[in-house]
């Protein structure tokens, strides 16, 4: 934890030397890593030549009839789950005419970008959606600023009080007051419908993730690290901040993601706090004028492509397509990435629920 | 820093403390680390709590809740049609028109759409788990995973534009149902489509996502039980009713109180989307009811009563939930 003194040509020197040695054994790693990853190769190779595993010889006529059975009900799944994703990509770029007549099964049909076109062109939707990534921004990082010292204070065995507040906020879970009162509270005590903190403030935490940040703390953070800052008389909060937040990576990711996502998709709490003609509205609730609703900016049906009524109704169908793919696509970016942490996420909170 | 106040206090008083005191001032700032969710939790929970008292008082908006006249139980009898019972020929009287009611079909609606929902949504996570869990091939089985966990993160209001788009008249599945020579109907406008529509695109949509839990709990299986099940001649398929099963068991006693204890909350945001003039005698619940009477008509005091109904209704099948399991199961919530 010592102070960087770059002044001091003698300390200079040997955290060049640090430097190198790191550098070194950074390489030496590589190497081993290498060689590690050969010998795995090659002793798969080998046992799939003399079928090593003890298991596997002896596998019966029935387990493999439960393969493939198990094989068959999974990919069913697999292509139950896929369709619908890949018919509304295929729809938001095929012909709407072709789409609307049911002959386009899920490949693209005549390609034509259109869709896309009147939704890029439409000013109501891009307005809602940068108060969107305004409000999962700014509300995911109050979520972590609100989640991750409460979760870590809750995860120390020597904080007095950790299971009375435990069961403050675990009751929350379970009971709440209601739509009614809560909404008398934002309307007629705390004034804060139509104003952007009604999207900000009342989603701040939830006990859930309380939960599953605080687990991964007691599980993954030893307890002899924060006794060792302690005798070198390090404060509660510098341990936090420089010491278990950079561990947390992973755990952060996780949180912010669920927040983040939570956010990007909410649209109840705009619906019944915000003007939904106003400015402040979010792009779901556009959604759902547009999607369920079917309420049209005339810019976005205006014109068909035959010209006629008829063909506005075809577009009027792609453009939704289209919206709802360009409304998805950044959680279905983000995704992918973080996957991995997500799954790690919810493991880690199921571990002790 | 706060070990060094603490060493800068006179040894006097430093003995005199009760040793709580000490343990509490030695970690002061831990109080600052949780004292923001604690006024969340306060404000945005407990205050509404405090709030659900209107659903026993006549709520005037100028007198606010405190002010506002004391009522007793009169929105819950009215509720309930029992405004006038005195005898039992009114009672019976008073059943009978509540059984005719609207109070009544929310209810009905309420349980039976999540009755359903727990039917087909608890178990099939299970089954993909275990499914998923002999699959040997890495790759497909992240496949598996990776595709059927993303439509967890479409938002509420895109899936039932979804659904709209796709369950219409000229939508993809009447154009599939049209190739084995169904003709087209219109399920959107079919109030017996509703919960099946409902209740299965949930089941398309959450699936994926709830087997993680499952799938993390089938990761403990010691695999010397397996080895040793083999070793005995035991099938796949009896490994997996005779071994993973019992693993999984606690989490699903778990995640069943879980889902009991809050049955009654239906999945308000799809319902309140999904609705339309002709589905509305099966898709009213009590959420989409208590929304409507206390938010669009003001009738506030009154629909917070049915609110607070609905959610003791909730503790209560939680309560009694969390006791089954762990008098059968030894697993609870606490």
């Amino acid at each position: 934890m010592g102070k960087k003194d770059n002044t001091n040509p003698a300390l200079a020197e040997q955290m060049e030397a640090e430097k190198l040695a790191r550098k070194q054994d950074r390489e030496r790693r590589k190497r081993v890593r290498k060689e590690e990853k050969l010998a795995e190769k090659r002793q798969r190779k080998f046992d799939e030549r003399v079928g090593a595993s003890a298991i596997r010889i002896k596998e019966t006529g029935g387990d493999k009839v439960f393969n493939i059975v198990n094989l068959v009900l999974l990919t069913i799944i697999l292509i139950v789950t896929l369709y619908p994703l890949i018919f509304v990509i295929s729809a938001s770029i095929s012909n709407p005419e072709i789409v609307s007549a049911g002959k386009m099964y899920g490949w693209p049909v005549d390609i034509s970008w259109d869709g896309y076109q009147k939704v890029f062109s439409n000013e109501r939707i891009w307005r809602s959606y940068a108060n969107t990534i305004f409000y999962t921004v700014v509300g995911t990082a109050l979520n972590l600023v609100v989640t991750m010292p409460a979760a870590y204070a809750l995860s120390r065995k020597d904080f007095v009080g950790r299971h009375l507040f435990t069961t403050i906020f675990l009751i929350t879970m379970f009971f709440s007051g209601g739509l009614i009162p809560t909404y008398l509270l934002m309307t007629q005590t705390l004034h804060i419908n139509e104003t952007i903190w009604v999207m900000i403030l009342p989603g701040a935490t939830t006990m859930n993730n309380i939960v599953i940040a605080r687990t991964f703390f007691q599980t993954t953070i030893p307890d002899s690290l924060k006794e060792a800052a302690e005798i070198d008389g390090c404060s509660n909060f510098r341990l936090f901040v420089s010491i278990i937040l950079p561990l947390s990576g992973a755990i952060i990711a996780v949180i912010g993601l669920f927040f983040g996502v939570t956010h990007w998709n909410s649209y109840f709490n705009a619906m019944i706090y915000l003007n939904e003609n106003g400015p402040l509205v979010p792009l779901q609730i556009v959604l759902r004028q547009i999607l369920v609703k079917s309420e049209f900016d005339a810019s976005l049906v205006i014109t068909g492509i035959t010209g006629n009524v008829a063909g506005g109704m075809f577009q009027a169908e792609q453009v939704k397509y289209a919206l709802i793919i360009v409304a998805s696509v950044p959680v279905m970016l983000v995704y992918p990435f973080i996957q991995k942490y997500f799954v790690q996420g919810v493991m880690v909170g199921s571990v002790k629920g | 820093m706060a070990f060094a106040t603490t060493a800068q206090l006179p040894k006097n008083s430093l003995r005199r403390k009760s040793n709580l005191g000490k343990r509490i001032m030695r970690n002061w700032q831990l109080y600052l680390f949780i004292l923001p969710a604690l006024v969340y939790f306060i404000v945005f929970h407990y205050v509404p709590m405090y709030g659900v008292q209107i659903a026993f008082k006549d709520f005037v908006a100028k007198k606010g809740i405190m002010g506002s006249p004391w009522v007793g139980f009169e929105h819950f009898a009215t509720f309930f049609h029992m405004e006038d019972v005195n005898s039992w020929a009114t009672f019976v009287e008073a059943l009978k028109e509540f059984f005719l009611s609207t109070s009544w079909t929310v209810i009905l609606n309420t349980l039976l759409l999540a009755g359903y929902t727990l039917l087909a949504g608890f178990p099939i996570p299970v089954i993909l788990a275990l499914l998923l869990n002999e699959v040997k091939s890495v790759p497909y089985k992240k496949l598996v995973q990776n595709v059927t966990y993303a439509p967890n993160f479409i938002s509420m209001v895109v899936m039932v534009g979804m659904i709209n788009l796709f369950f219409a008249n000229t939508g993809i599945v009447n154009s599939i149902l049209g190739l084995i020579g169904v003709p087209p109907t219109n399920f959107l406008m079919n109030a017996g489509a509703f919960r099946h529509l409902y209740v299965w695109t949930g089941v398309w949509q959450s699936t994926g996502w709830s087997s993680i839990i499952y799938f993390a709990a089938l990761s403990s299986v010691d695999p010397q039980l397996h080895e040793a099940a083999t070793i005995d001649g035991a099938s796949r398929l009896q490994r997996l009713i005779h071994i993973n099963i019992p693993t999984i068991l606690p989490t699903m006693a778990i995640m069943l109180i879980m889902q009991v204890g809050t049955i009654m909350n239906v999945g308000f945001e799809k319902i309140y989307l999904m609705q339309n003039a002709s589905n509305i005698g099966v898709s009213e619940v009590i959420a989409t009811y208590v929304y409507k009477l206390g938010i669009q008509q003001a009738q506030v005091s009154f629909s917070a009563a049915i609110g607070l109904f609905n959610n003791v209704v909730n503790l209560i099948l939680l309560l009694i939930v969390n006791k089954v399991s762990k008098k059968v199961s030894d697993t609870g919530l606490w």
